[in-house]
């Protein structure tokens, strides 16, 4: 207990010294906060967009659609099926889908297109995609006509109100084909996708790939990307051969590239912070014990064991790290709880390409506890590192200079 | 009774190509209640033989006898315990430790000790008025004067109630009415305790209280010369 008295006071034998090392640590912990609460605030926008946009959180299909996205491939929609959503606590949402193939055509134009099946109302709490409606009316439970996008509509020369030819293989080799009315037009704010989507309720997409209760796969949603890590644990669980389970991460690999590059950045950043607050207490440290070295020389010459000495040293350069952090912690949670409930907008080029990726235009921050957590905790090891070297200054001082300093 | 037995003591200190001679093989032995003062021109030795003869500086070749122990054939940290236990030090620049009370600079060495807390403070509280800063219990040695200092030094050096303590130029920094107190307070130790005082000094106010003076040149023993006082 001695110990950790004289630890505290001699940090304040020098009060600005103390505030100034503390100070750095403290601006430290928070910028890299910051910094980090806007990574984690942007992953999560893009994984929210990625996931919100199409591929949901995590999908359940079968082994064979997997390598071969055939229609033929399509399973049977039944309870058990639908159980391994429903008895998953972690699933909030599920939607099933039928996707495939089919040529579009209207008057003399045809073009290659995607039938996506949907539910709608499961649907709109998944991908929503009554959001990106341009004109007409999102699909209603037992619509019989389809959401077209835009490009494709273009092409096709149909509005809302049109008629739409759609002819494709279906289950097993039947033929598909049918007419259908255009209830909307759908704009997404990725062009690629404009030329090829085509949205119908999944009871008519069924009906018209001959696939009576087949779906190509099974939405599902957590409620924050967060939880995806145990969803995924109990859903690898329940998912058994012929089916299989997929994270947006496994769909999505050039995503989670695109993140895993991004976050390499920032913790190049994060690392050259971390190297000055190093240097910043170790400098400290050796200053603190090459001014106090006759000081170290007496408590070792009276009677303290080098090992005591080093622990009152050890909580010095504890104590000074810890006063850094926890102010650079505390000061961060209001900080970014501030930019959390008010995200910086985004304007001009910048902005405009965010709306391309179908993102808001604005940098988002978390508010995750991770972002505090981890900036403490990686200072608290730094320092413990740099405690390391008083520890070993007290065991290798040499008396008599020490004595003579 | 001899406190201490001193024999063949040498020290070389290796610097670069010269090997020189700081103590060289001087045998002496102090007896129990002795007030010694150990004189000589600067750069005589007489630093380098007080720190061998407390522990702080291992012998090239000799040894030290405390109470019959040879210290310098104790491990590191049986000898810290030993000096602890067994030699109180009185420093030129007093060394108190600055974030510490008077009072808790004095305690803190029966702390070590792992004395209880009521001896600590009994003793503590003893020792301070013995010399004479009682008051001054909770002052931190910032706000004490020189000889203030130098008696807490002198307070906490008995504090583990040693066999002998060690003086290197303890009045060096106190201006001659400081000096004259502390001397005064250190023989009266010495009399009424029969607390064996060793001191390495210049200062011929020490040398006139002293009732042994050693005399070392050269790493020897010149003169080893008592008086009655």
């Amino acid at each position: 207990m001695k110990n950790i008295i004289i630890a505290w006071r001699n940090l304040w034998r020098k009060p600005w010294r103390t505030a100034i090392t503390s100070g750095s640590i403290f601006f430290g912990v928070l910028f890299s906060s910051v910094m980090t609460s806007m990574q984690y605030g942007s992953y999560g926008d893009m994984i929210d967009n990625v996931v919100k946009f199409y591929s949901g959180y995590a999908q359940v299909f079968t082994e064979e659609y997997y390598d071969n996205k055939s229609i033929n491939n399509s399973f049977e929609l039944t309870d058990s099926v639908i159980g391994i959503a429903e008895n998953n606590p972690v699933i909030t949402d599920y939607a099933p889908r039928l996707e495939y193939f089919t040529l579009a055509s209207n008057e003399e134009n045809t073009k290659g297109s995607i039938i996506i099946g949907i539910d709608p109302h499961a649907e709109s709490k998944i991908t929503n995609p009554g959001k990106w409606v341009e004109r007409g009316e999102y699909l209603s439970e037992s619509d019989d006509g389809v959401m077209v996008a835009i490009d494709l509509a273009d092409f096709l020369q149909v509005d809302v109100g049109d008629t739409l030819t759609l002819l494709s293989q279906g289950y097993h080799g039947v033929t598909a084909a049918g007419k259908y009315p255009v209830r909307a037009i759908i704009k997404f704010p990725n062009p690629q996708l404009n030329k090829q989507f085509i949205y119908m309720g999944i009871k008519n997409a069924q009906e018209f790939f001959g696939a009576p209760n087949m779906v190509t796969s099974l939405v599902m949603m957590v409620e924050d990307h967060y939880d995806l890590p145990r969803a995924m644990r109990l859903l690898q669980k329940e998912v058994k051969p012929p089916f299989m389970v997929m994270s947006w991460a496994e769909l999505q690999p050039e995503l989670v590239q695109m993140i895993e590059g991004d976050r390499a950045g920032g913790t190049f950043m994060k690392g050259i912070l971390y190297m000055i607050i190093t240097f910043g207490i170790f400098g400290t440290i050796l200053m603190m014990i090459s001014e106090r070295r006759r000081e170290l020389g007496v408590m070792i010459a009276i009677g303290m064991q080098r090992n005591r000495l080093g622990a009152i040293l050890f909580f010095e350069t504890l104590f000074m790290g810890l006063i850094g952090v926890f102010a650079g912690v505390f000061a961060s949670i209001p900080f970014t709880y501030y930019l959390y409930r008010n995200p910086i907008p985004v304007t001009g080029e910048v902005g405009e390409m965010f709306v391309q990726m179908g993102l808001e235009p604005q940098f988002t921050f978390s508010m995750h506890p991770e972002v505090y957590y981890f900036q403490a905790i990686t200072v608290f090891i730094i320092t413990l590192f740099i405690a390391l070297f008083p520890i070993y200054k007290s065991y290798t001082i040499k008396l008599t200079r020490a004595l003579r300093a | 009774m001899n406190v201490i037995e001193i024999k063949d003591l040498v020290k070389i200190y290796n610097s670069s190509e010269v090997k020189v001679k700081a103590v060289n093989g001087i045998t002496i032995d102090f007896e129990e209640g002795e007030f010694t003062a150990v004189v000589g021109p600067s750069g005589s030795g007489k630093t380098t033989f007080l720190n061998m003869l407390g522990g702080l500086d291992r012998p090239t070749s000799g040894s030290v006898k405390i109470g019959g122990t040879n210290v310098w054939e104790l491990s590191s940290r049986k000898l810290i315990d030993f000096r602890m236990n067994n030699i109180g030090f009185v420093f030129q620049s007093y060394n108190l430790i600055p974030v510490l009370t008077a009072g808790e600079n004095v305690e803190f060495i029966m702390h070590l000790q792992g004395k209880p807390k009521k001896e600590r403070e009994k003793r503590t509280k003893e020792l301070l008025e013995s010399v004479g800063i009682g008051d001054r219990i909770k002052s931190r040695p910032a706000k004490l004067s020189g000889g203030q200092q130098q008696r807490v030094a002198v307070a906490r050096a008995l504090a583990s109630k040693p066999e002998f303590i060690l003086a290197d130029e303890p009045t060096a920094n106190l201006d001659s009415k400081a000096t004259s107190g502390l001397l005064e307070l250190m023989s009266e130790m010495n009399r009424k305790h029969n607390t064996t005082f060793i001191f390495a000094t210049h200062d011929q106010r020490v040398m006139d209280k002293a009732r042994r003076i050693v005399t070392i040149e050269d790493g020897k023993i010149l003169k080893d010369e008592r008086f009655e006082r």
